[in-house]
């Protein structure tokens, strides 16, 4: 434990405060580089789509005083800055008097769990497999095992959860009901509330896309932290700790994997916006009632300002986890400290 | 975080010049040539099977090419909703001849679609992942090389563009703009893919700087284009492959992602479009398991060759994961 240098921190900061800024902007300039008005393609895209859009007028309205269509261009780019800092986001066009905010507010808790566990989950498990891949006391037998168990590293999260949904949703049945629910993120007909049974109906119905993005996750955290140890045992300091006679176990938590988890660490920083993109995916395959169904209800609908807002909060989420990533990094590595002085 | 990289990539040096003489080999007396097939690097087992896999997917292509009809791949030119050769469907179908993975319900050939669908997957991913390398490789060693406020700046943007989840980036472009090509398509993942090879390229010219053989071409009056190019290059050649083929699976995953998002060309779908359209028509419900279950398969057996391609070059360029097998 230690204090971690000003730089390291300023520099964070600035990177997480630029992501967002880059992100809001992105957002601001995308749909003016569209040609024409962008409300009113967008209501003719929704009639296009629909025959009919329910208060066509109210929404216009609405959007052309929220933007203020008639300013020039960096008064609105500036009073769309201020609106995005307050997390006003406007108004989502499909559910029109909701706000984007109160559906986002809805769906991220879901989106959060859901990636939260699985990253805990294969970033233990990952890491373990490959620590013993390396280690020179793991049995034979698992030695042939975990490769094994890789075989599915880099096929995509979403492809492999039609596969999980295929073989434990549908083909899998007992009692002529599939092992495991196909869709949604708790029983139908269920309330939210702080139960018991709901917590069961989150757990049995997160399972299956909390596993399409586990077991095809970790084996490259494994690979990773294979190749981290590989290079510790060719350490001076690993001979000395033997040659102390410090126990096994000892030796392969505190000289190894303490050494090695240090470069994961970074490496998940760097993962978590394919992390994020994966999980959209599957959320979509599973209809996991989060962000990434929010998305796909947007993109269904033609719900432009709900793929903005959802997309901008999503961005600024993975930006937040990748600074939370950072801060904690220097708190487990000694050395950092040791530069701050 | 970039200190840490740089001493991670310090010790890949470090490996590599040990990898400069051949290891000594047992009884002295077998003699150590490059094309001996003991200590040979390239004779690497993960490498080979890789693009072995993605060798024979491509010569299927071709034959393809030459002995199916393409045209079968448009919507209506075949029965609809036919199973596969020796199954049969809900309706209790036999699969024929004709058609024998079977037709989708708009009456198109499976066999035809993943004819004309993988090499359009796999060559969006080829064009993403080149133009991402080519600026990546530009920007790299400009930061690695050139440092100061280059440097900063660039190692800013990469930083930033790798935290940004990109799909959620292009879905709300492709939400204004839908119907794209396939090259724009490519070309709009490439905005993103350009970050990790920046990053990594950086790293490795930071190390490879310092190195003996880069201070004496300095030392020498060697101009810095020429270090640059014809020193440092060459010697970055297996993890400049081995960044390209983990470009090329990011960048599929990408396209497969926005195609899934039912974004992408239409009228002759790649393998993302048409499992797509296979959820949208609830196939899973329906039991139509070869309308998206054999270009799941298909995708997925490129990205295990992308991968073990990848390893396989890391093997060849870091010989202490080599020396641990």
């Amino acid at each position: 434990m230690g204090s971690f240098s000003l730089n390291y921190l300023l520099r964070r900061l600035l990177v997480f405060f630029l992501t967002v800024w880059v992100a809001a902007t992105l957002i601001f300039i995308i749909p003016r580089l569209a040609p024409g008005d962008p409300i009113q393609a967008m209501i003719a895209r929704m009639t296009q789509f629909e025959g009919y859009v329910e208060n066509a007028d109210l929404i216009i309205e609405a959007w052309r005083k929220r933007f203020g269509l008639d300013d020039p261009i960096y008064v609105q780019y500036l009073r769309f800055l201020g609106n995005t800092l307050r997390l006003d986001l406007g108004y989502s066009m499909a559910n029109f008097p909701a706000t984007v905010y109160e559906l986002v507010g809805r769906a991220l808790p879901w989106t959060i769990g859901l990636v939260g566990i699985a990253t805990f989950i294969f970033f233990t498990v990952g890491n373990l497999c490959g620590a013993l891949l390396a280690w020179y006391r793991t049995p034979k037998w698992l030695k042939v095992m975990i490769p094994m168990s890789m075989t599915f590293t880099s096929v995509p999260p979403a492809l492999f959860s039609l596969l999980l949904v295929y073989i434990f949703g549908f083909l899998i049945k007992i009692n002529e009901k599939p092992l495991f629910p196909q869709v949604g993120a708790y029983g139908r007909g269920m309330t939210p509330e702080f139960t018991l049974e709901f917590f069961g109906s989150i757990l049995y119905h997160g399972f299956l896309p909390a596993m399409s993005i586990v077991l095809v996750t970790f084996g490259f955290w494994a690979l990773g932290m294979r190749g981290m140890m590989v290079t510790i045992e060719g350490e001076d300091y690993m001979i000395l700790a033997q040659a102390k006679g410090l126990k096994p176990f000892y030796v392969l938590y505190r000289y190894m994997i303490r050494n090695a988890i240090l470069p994961q660490m970074t490496a998940l920083a760097v993962s978590i916006g394919t992390l994020i993109n994966g999980s959209v995916l599957v959320e979509i395959m599973f209809v996991y009632n989060g962000m990434g169904s929010l998305i796909y209800s947007g993109i269904a609908n033609q719900d432009f300002g709900l793929i903005q807002g959802t997309s901008f909060i999503l961005i600024v989420t993975s930006a937040l986890a990748v600074l939370i990533i950072d801060l904690t990094y220097p708190l487990i590595d000694p050395r950092i400290s040791l530069e701050g002085r | 975080m970039a200190e840490h990289q740089d001493s991670g990539a310090s010790v890949n040096l470090a490996g590599t010049s040990s990898a400069g003489m051949p290891p000594p080999v047992a009884g002295g007396t077998k003699k150590a040539g490059l094309l001996n097939r003991f200590d040979n690097p390239w004779m690497n087992w993960k490498f080979l099977s890789g693009a072995g896999i993605i060798g024979f997917i491509f010569f299927l292509i071709f034959l393809g090419n030459q002995f199916w009809d393409t045209e079968l791949a448009l919507a209506g030119a075949s029965p609809l909703n036919m199973p596969p050769v020796g199954f049969t469907n809900w309706r209790n179908q036999e699969g024929i001849p004709e058609h024998p993975l079977g037709t989708e319900n708009s009456g198109r050939d499976m066999l035809a679609l993943l004819i004309v669908g993988t090499p359009r997957t796999i060559g969006v991913g080829a064009i993403a992942a080149s133009v991402g390398m080519g600026v990546g490789i530009i920007l790299g060693f400009l930061a690695g090389f050139v440092g100061g406020w280059a440097d900063d700046v660039i190692r800013l943007a990469t930083d930033v563009t790798i935290t940004i989840p990109s799909l959620l980036v292009l879905i709300v472009i492709q939400a204004v703009l839908p119907r794209i090509d396939l090259v724009t398509m490519a070309l709009l993942i490439s905005m993103f893919a350009w970050a990790t090879p920046t990053r990594y390229i950086r790293a490795q010219v930071l190390s490879m700087r310092e190195s003996g053989y880069v201070q004496m071409a300095r030392l020498s009056g060697v101009p810095t284009r020429d270090i640059m190019y014809r020193e440092i290059m060459p010697n970055l050649l297996p993890y400049l492959a081995a960044s390209y083929i983990g470009n090329m699976t990011g960048a599929i995953l990408s396209a497969v992602g926005l195609e899934l998002l039912g974004f992408g060309p239409q009228r002759i779908p790649s393998l993302g479009v048409t499992i797509f359209w296979s959820i949208e028509a609830a196939a899973l419900l329906r039991n139509m398991w070869w309308w998206w279950g054999i270009p799941t398969v298909i995708l997925a057996v490129v990205f295990i060759a992308l991968l073990l391609i990848n390893l396989g070059l890391d093997e060849i360029a870091n010989p202490r994961l080599r020396k641990a097998n």
